[in-house]
């Protein structure tokens, strides 16, 4: 049964300290063909992880199945030691998702949504009202506060999203190419709270295609293809495991990708 | 390519858009095509049936005709004229609106006044191009009763889908020059609404103010309608004359027809790149909400009741269409309001159309609220079990039918504490019955698809009106004759529970 809202705390206890952020384990889905095969992978707590991968690598689908909007044929997810396939509603209270497409209400006001959203995750309006406009005026939304989403461009309506899914502050925060479509300011804003809430504790897993931004944000970075980890570790590990020490993260990637593609 | 060869090629463009525009109305995905228009064309032959009853009485009339005569099928004629005006607003409405096209045809270096041209055309055909279908059966029953002289009321038709074509691009042009782009968009749909249903509801409200029926011939067939009707020799009644097979007159309609949608085309063209870039540029533009920055508090169901609430005041095409449902409450409401003064037997019908009009708002309203969700994913990732917000969205369905129809039974209790009752579950039962389908069927869409709701699942949709007639009757013959409630109240149940069991939802 579903705890009564007023006595359910914002967020699960949890006892351990030294848990990991994210623990998947064995992870498989199947469409016609494995999408995510058997994948194993271990985010720390306060780390910046970079999932990349070419097109259709499983990617997004490994994530999907992380945020709990998709059910995994077999494997196991773990968030901060919650069991995500046995408890979802506990997993979901400390984690935030934003898609590639921000998906937002066009008859509604940032303001509006936001507060919606902190609505459906329990939040006291006392404390998400003023976080709200915080988040919104940090990102350069002031000017748009009370106007309704259906003007916005696709940058702002993303801002919008990313707003919206920091507002009742998550301690792990998935992202599904973020910076697509936004300019060079708006990416920058989005990069730095990112980066705050990194610094403030929080996991952030992100998967981009902007290799250069993966490449300077990311603490660790984890290559997939064909539902598979093919490589894993930080900018320099993943040189040295590379045998090239002076080579750039697309040069690899390419490298990796390609190997791949001839393996199969 | 020359001016006449890209005109033409555009027009094969806009027909074949139209086109398949068409078949995904109709038949959805592109695998159901052929069955779906099967499937139509079964319908088409089984509404010869209903339109034999309607309308074969008047298969045997002869010119001349009397006044009471030319008074039915000149009103007939123009129920269809309004229909097909509400049909062309809208059609013409969607046009300014559909972005994605303009941008490439404005950007390209084709004539704008031509290929204007060719679209006015093209909603002048698809007009009368539905027209011609939904028609066929009943001019088919004319010629099968009466003889092939009928076949000319296909021209009838077609002349006045070119003039309610001709007049629609004028309204709507006419709305933007006096209250602008940013409003014409929801007064337009709503002037469609009202056209559409305003005649059949002005006439019944004629009915039941002089002669205490809901039926429209009781005006029609009146001697006072035939003392204001214009001698038999006026224009007024050319298209009746034209209808029975008046070659003369028909061919002066059609041309009228043609020309007037000429002068639209000729006056208007020039002006719709202009009024397009208006339409375009206010989906940009600003609409603010309220300036309070606190948030209300309270728990996670009351944040999607209250963000349902909002999205659902926020709707102009829902509005819109619940209007055309409360306009057609008003003649009940009005037979109600008449029953206070004298008794009526005809108050018992105000039971069935309260119920069937619950049941199909219902059902658009849970189709908004359950499928239609334009942040699935962000709902599916807060941390509330979805039987939750199933349950939320559906409390809006219900408190919104409440909030609507309780007014209108509470009136009914002062009438007949014991119809108020009836019609009361029967509104519950439609209502629930509604939401549950839209519930077992349900599908992930956006808000902005509820035009195309039907077509995610026909089943349902068949469903859901096989239901609202059948709960609908039952409360109707709950009032008059109890046992046949049961028979009816049974098989309506067993519509539903066959509904259940093909669902999705449960195989």
């Amino acid at each position: 049964m579903f705890p009564d809202d007023k006595t359910k705390p914002d967020r699960p206890v949890i006892m351990q300290s030294d848990l990991s952020a994210l623990e998947v384990r064995g992870l498989t889905k199947r469409f016609d063909r494995p999408a995510v095969d058997a994948l194993d992978l271990t985010i720390r707590t306060g780390e910046f992880y970079a999932l990349l991968g070419p097109n259709g690598a499983g990617k997004t689908t490994t994530l999907r199945m992380v945020a709990g909007l998709l059910k995994p044929d077999a494997g196991s997810v773990s968030i901060l030691g919650i069991d995500a396939l046995a408890d979802p509603v506990a997993a979901k209270q400390i984690m935030a998702w934003v898609s590639d497409e921000p998906m937002i209400y066009d008859k509604l006001t940032p303001l509006e949504y936001l507060e919606f959203v902190a609505g459906l995750w329990g939040i006291a309006s006392a404390v998400s009202g003023p976080s709200a406009q915080q988040l919104l005026v940090s990102l350069g939304l002031e000017p748009h506060l009370h106007e309704r989403c259906e003007g916005f461009s696709k940058g702002m309506r993303q801002k919008v999203a990313l707003a919206g899914a920091l507002v009742h502050d998550p301690r792990l925060i998935i992202l599904d190419e973020p910076l697509t479509g936004l300019d060079a300011l708006s990416a920058r804003h989005v990069k730095g709270l990112l980066q705050d809430r990194v610094r403030a504790g929080g996991t952030v897993i992100m998967t981009t295609h902007i290799l250069e931004v993966a490449e300077r944000m990311a603490d660790r970075i984890g290559v997939i293809a064909k539902g598979q980890l093919v490589a894993e570790g930080t900018l320099t590990e993943l040189r040295q495991q590379n045998g090239r020490n002076d080579t750039s993260l697309e040069d690899m990637f390419i490298a990796l990708v390609d190997t791949e593609a001839a393996a199969a | 390519m020359s001016s006449a060869a890209a005109l033409t090629w555009f027009a094969r463009h806009e027909i074949r858009l139209a086109w398949r525009e068409w078949l995904a109305m109709i038949a959805g995905r592109r695998g159901k095509r052929k069955r779906a228009i099967i499937a139509l064309t079964v319908f088409v032959a089984i509404i010869h049936l209903p339109a034999y009853a309607v309308i074969g009485r008047f298969a045997d009339l002869q010119a001349p005709l009397g006044k009471s005569e030319l008074i039915v099928i000149t009103a007939s004629i123009f129920l269809a004229w309004a229909l097909m005006l509400s049909q062309a607003i809208e059609s013409v409405t969607r046009v300014f609106y559909a972005r994605a096209d303009l941008d490439l045809i404005m950007s390209s270096p084709a004539n704008l006044a031509n290929v204007f041209s060719v679209r006015i055309a093209a909603i002048g055909l698809s007009v009368i191009a539905m027209a011609l279908l939904l028609s066929t059966p009943f001019v088919d029953v004319l010629v099968i009763g009466g003889g092939i002289r009928w076949l000319s009321a296909f021209g009838v038709v077609i002349a006045i889908g070119l003039s309610a074509a001709a007049v629609a691009i004028a309204i709507t042009v006419a709305l933007f020059r006096l209250i602008g782009p940013s409003r014409t968009r929801l007064v337009a749909q709503i002037v469609a609404a009202i056209i559409g249903a305003g005649f059949v509801i002005a006439l019944q409200v004629a009915a039941i103010l002089s002669y205490g029926t809901l039926s429209r011939f009781a005006v029609l067939t009146s001697d006072a309608a035939a003392a204001y009707a214009p001698a038999l020799d006026s224009p007024l009644w050319w298209p009746a004359r034209a209808a029975i097979g008046d070659g003369m007159v028909l061919s002066w309609l059609m041309a009228g027809g043609l020309v007037l949608l000429g002068v639209v085309m000729a006056v208007f063209s020039p002006r719709f790149a202009d009024t397009v870039v208006s339409a375009a540029a206010t989906a940009r533009s600003v609409r603010h909400g309220p300036r309070t920055t606190a948030f209300r508090g309270g728990s996670r169901q009351q944040a999607l009741r209250t963000k349902e609430f909002l999205l659902l005041r926020r709707d102009p095409w829902l509005l819109s269409q619940s209007l055309m449902q409360l306009l057609y409450l008003v003649p009940p409401a009005l037979m109600l309001w008449r029953s206070f003064s004298e008794t009526s037997t005809a108050i018992v019908l105000i039971t069935p159309v309260i119920v069937m009009a619950a049941g199909q708002l219902a059902g658009g309203l849970a189709w908004l609220t359950i499928s239609g969700e334009d942040a699935a994913d962000l709902v599916a990732t807060a941390p509330l079990p979805p039987s939750r917000v199933i349950r939320a969205k559906i409390e809006v369905v219900l408190i919104s039918i409440g909030v609507i129809f309780a007014p209108l039974i509470t009136a009914l209790a002062f009438a007949s504490e014991t119809q108020a009752i009836i019609t009361a579950l029967g509104v519950i039962v439609a209502t629930v019955s509604a939401g549950a389908i839209q519930l077992w069927f349900r599908v992930q869409a956006k808000r902005s698809q509820f035009r195309r709701r039907q077509t995610s699942s026909r089943l349902a949709t068949f469903a859901e009106a096989f239901c609202s007639i059948g709960w609908a009757a039952t409360a109707a013959l709950a009032v008059t004759i109890p046992i046949a409630a049961i028979i009816s109240g049974v098989m309506t149940a067993a519509i539903l529970a066959a509904t259940w069991k093909i669902s999705p939802q449960r195989t």
